[in-house]
């Protein structure tokens, strides 16, 4: 009851910063037309764990969607090199079969078995990635589990990427900007020799967005929220069905669900 | 010591060389110049008064990049009260809106070539 | 005692000529892949990890091997190796330079690499293994350094250098388990996640390392007048006998476990590198010449006969050089990706930039073992006249 309390505190506290911040900018707008920060960012989304479901069946009926991969790849100036070799992912679609490969279901259901499941980065709670990083590029956000990256400090030695047991993480062999086909203004590039892969959107969270992969999906495949709330949709979803994980074995401790 | 003329006269001549820039520019009369800069037309408060500005702006860069990367505090309250984004692109360049008159002036004055622009997308350009 | 690296013949100078137009051309080729991005490197997403990591990992073992000369030496009293301890560190000051160069020229951004000093990350075997090497490069340095010298003077080495030269030995010990540890830790990776790694690369280690040893004193008493001895290179042959039979052992041991239990995810990889996987097999050949070689030294070196005689010992030492060369140089770390954890069979093979970049690294090795061996002989010289 009292940490339900203190979460509702903290909600309310942070609601009400950034409804005042959000006025105030405005009174410091008001007067500059020419402003850039003329939009007022809505509240922020807060969790105290982020996690997401995807509805495997849901991606399945949508045949060859592929509507979380561009608007995530295109909100985040994920370039297209065109070639595999350079290749650069976020959020893309593999094989069940191969998603799952440890799980080894032989006789799988035909449709599911090729059938193309969106994978991302697991926002660990128990993270390789972060513990084998050797400058902090990497790390667990305290406050809501997001697995983040500093483009900043990156040195680019890939030790996480041979870490990461589920594929996540890209590495930007050379400079990406010349294959951004569109480049969106609101979201840094990044430069070449350093690690990349997906923050569960944290940069849209904060101004009260959902992620891009989400938004996206008209098929309602996709959902994220708070797994600590016990009136969240993920928990929800969790609650009514069956849902796996991928490589659980490792202890991970993955937080991106698959319900089947 | 073995050579010492030769010693003191090679040192002469590699001091020498290596401040001819500065020869070079007394001589022509460009010791004197610095860039202009453009700075907003409406004068408003900076983050932070001109002369910290003028010489600490990377540092001051450097810790809102750790705080917004880092922490997650993307606002500060300066001491006027107002309270501001950490932003390069958003707050610095709000104000100073173009960033070829004001930050590449000095910059390539100077011969620093920060790498924000390698990943960081300036504003469009105003026509001046 | 350095001007002495300054000082030599017409064929010193122009072997020293060669090294630098080969150190020269893998700058050109570094500073391209500067201007590039590692992208052309033939890594890829799936390998991250290919022939500058692979060569590292080796020459951390290279470096290590020193100790099979300083530990006889120092700790059992073995007097033999008092003329070739120094070539034993020297040749490890080299080799943790190559290693050094070959994590810099790896790194995606090489001008931020002083970040693992600003933002040490303890529970990164990276910074481990940092502190390892550079902490052996500068035990070697100085115990070289220090024993050369009084060595120059005729006189008996400081007191205090004892406990130093005591402590390079475990430490030693320590560069070579905390490079293992960098691989084995990795749950994503069951290649290498496995607890013989340790002592696999020490076994390995110990006796490519000393096999090469052999070689340069070989190679000494052809073309100086250094003459190491016959004593102490048939203890190093000893050395290197049963280094690689218990190397071929644990390589053995760890075949019989990932292929007896059948878990798809452990016999993948070495189904890769011996069959190859999805018709893909660019190590295969290799793999199986590094077994023949391994088995053709291990006869040549455990046959006395053999093992005597100069001609058929180099064959040997060249042998087990190579075997373990091609193991880790090539095999060990590409395979650890391939298959991916999305099971895709990616293929790597290095391109010509990437090759003439690590020439060039071997070239500043090889400078370097060439200017301190020319120290150290020319010093023996003068006492000696």
């Amino acid at each position: 009851m009292s940490v339900d309390r203190r979460r509702f505190l903290k909600i309310a506290g942070l609601t009400t910063l950034a409804v005042a911040s959000g006025s105030a900018r405005k009174a410091l707008t008001a007067d500059a037309a020419d402003s850039t920060m003329a939009t007022p960012p809505s509240p922020p989304l807060t969790a105290q764990r982020w996690a997401m479901v995807v509805d495997i069946r849901k991606c399945l009926a949508a045949g060859d969607c592929r509507d979380c991969t561009l608007a995530c790849h295109r909100v985040h100036n994920v370039p297209d090199f065109g070639n595999p070799k350079d290749e650069i992912k976020w959020i893309w679609q593999e094989p069940f079969e191969r998603v799952f490969a440890d799980q080894e279901y032989e006789h799988l259901e035909e449709a599911l078995k090729h059938a193309g499941v969106p994978v991302l980065c697991n926002h660990c709670d128990n993270p390789p990635c972060v513990r084998v990083c050797p400058t902090g590029s990497t790390w667990k956000r305290e406050t809501d589990g997001i697995v983040m990256m500093d483009w900043h400090r990156c040195i680019g030695c890939r030790y996480c990427v041979a870490a990461c047991p589920y594929g996540s993480r890209s590495f930007n062999w050379r400079d990406p900007r010349p294959f951004i086909k569109e480049l969106e203004p609101e979201f840094p590039t990044r430069m070449r020799g350093v690690v990349e892969k997906c923050t569960f959107c944290e940069e849209r969270l904060a101004r009260g967005k959902p992620l891009a992969c989400v938004e996206a999906c008209k098929h309602k495949a996709l959902t994220f929220g708070d797994l600590e709330d016990p009136d969240s949709e993920v928990r929800a979803l969790l609650r009514e069905g069956f849902a796996i994980r991928r490589r659980p074995s490792l202890g991970t401790q993955p937080e991106v669900y698959y319900k089947l | 010591m073995y050579d010492t003329g030769k010693i003191i006269a090679g040192l002469l001549v590699f001091l020498l060389v290596i401040t001819l820039p500065f020869w070079y520019n007394l001589a022509t009369g460009k010791a004197g110049y610095t860039p202009e800069l453009e700075r907003p037309t409406d004068a408003r408060e900076c983050v932070r008064d001109s002369a910290y500005m003028a010489a600490h702006h990377m540092d001051l860069l450097n810790v809102w990049r750790d705080q917004v990367v880092r922490q997650g505090a993307r606002f500060e309250t300066g001491s006027d009260g107002q309270r501001r984004e950490r932003s390069l692109t958003r707050t610095c360049l709000g104000c100073h809106a173009s960033k070829e008159r004001f930050c590449d002036r000095c910059h390539s004055y100077m011969g620093v070539q920060p790498y924000c622009w390698d990943c960081h997308i300036a504003p469009e350009e105003p026509r001046p | 005692m350095l001007e002495n690296a300054l000082r030599g013949g017409k064929r010193y100078w122009g072997w020293i000529a060669v090294l630098l137009a080969v150190i020269f051309l893998g700058f050109l080729a570094y500073l391209r892949q500067y201007g590039y991005g590692l992208g052309i490197t033939g890594l890829s997403r799936d390998v991250t990890w290919g022939f500058y990591i692979a060569q590292f990992t080796f020459l951390v073992g290279v470096a290590a091997s020193a100790v099979m000369v300083v530990l006889p030496y120092y700790l059992h009293d073995y007097k033999a190796f008092g003329k070739i301890t120094i070539l034993g560190e020297f040749l490890a000051v080299a080799s943790v330079v190559m290693c050094m160069t070959f994590i810099f020229v790896d790194m995606g951004q090489p001008l931020r690499i002083l970040n693992v000093f600003l933002h040490p990350s303890p529970r990164s075997l990276m910074f481990w293994d940092t502190i390892s090497l550079g902490g052996y490069l500068v035990l070697n340095v100085i115990i070289s350094h220090v024993t050369l010298g009084a060595e120059r003077k005729s006189v008996a080495p400081p007191r205090w250098i004892r406990p130093v030269i005591i402590l390079s030995i475990p430490w030693a010990i320590s560069i070579h388990t905390v490079t293992a540890f960098l691989y084995s830790g990795l749950a994503a990776r069951p290649f290498w996640m496995t607890a013989i790694l340790a002592p696999r690369f020490l076994a390995s280690a110990f006796s490519s390392g000393p096999a090469l040893l052999i070689l340069f004193c070989l190679i000494l008493r052809r073309f100086t007048r250094f003459d190491a001895g016959d004593k102490p290179i048939q203890k190093l042959a000893e050395i290197v006998t049963y280094a690689m039979a218990i190397n071929v052992f644990f390589v053995l041991v760890e075949l019989f476990t990932a292929l007896y239990s059948n878990i798809p995810h452990d016999t993948s990889h070495f189904a890769y590198l011996f069959l190859g996987l999805n018709g893909k097999n660019a190590l295969m050949p290799w793999m199986w010449g590094s077994a023949v070689l391994a088995v053709g030294s291990l006869i040549l070196l455990f046959n006395p006969a053999t093992r005597h005689r100069t001609a058929t010992l180099v064959v040997a030492c060249c042998a087990v050089f190579a075997s373990i060369w091609i193991d880790k140089g090539l095999g060990m770390v590409v395979t650890g990706f391939i298959p991916s954890p999305l099971e895709a069979v990616t293929e790597y093979s290095p391109t010509l930039p990437e090759l003439l970049i690590s020439a060039g690294v071997y070239g500043v090795g090889l400078l370097l073992i060439t200017g301190l061996y020319k120290i150290a002989l020319s010093v023996r010289r003068e006492l000696a006249a």
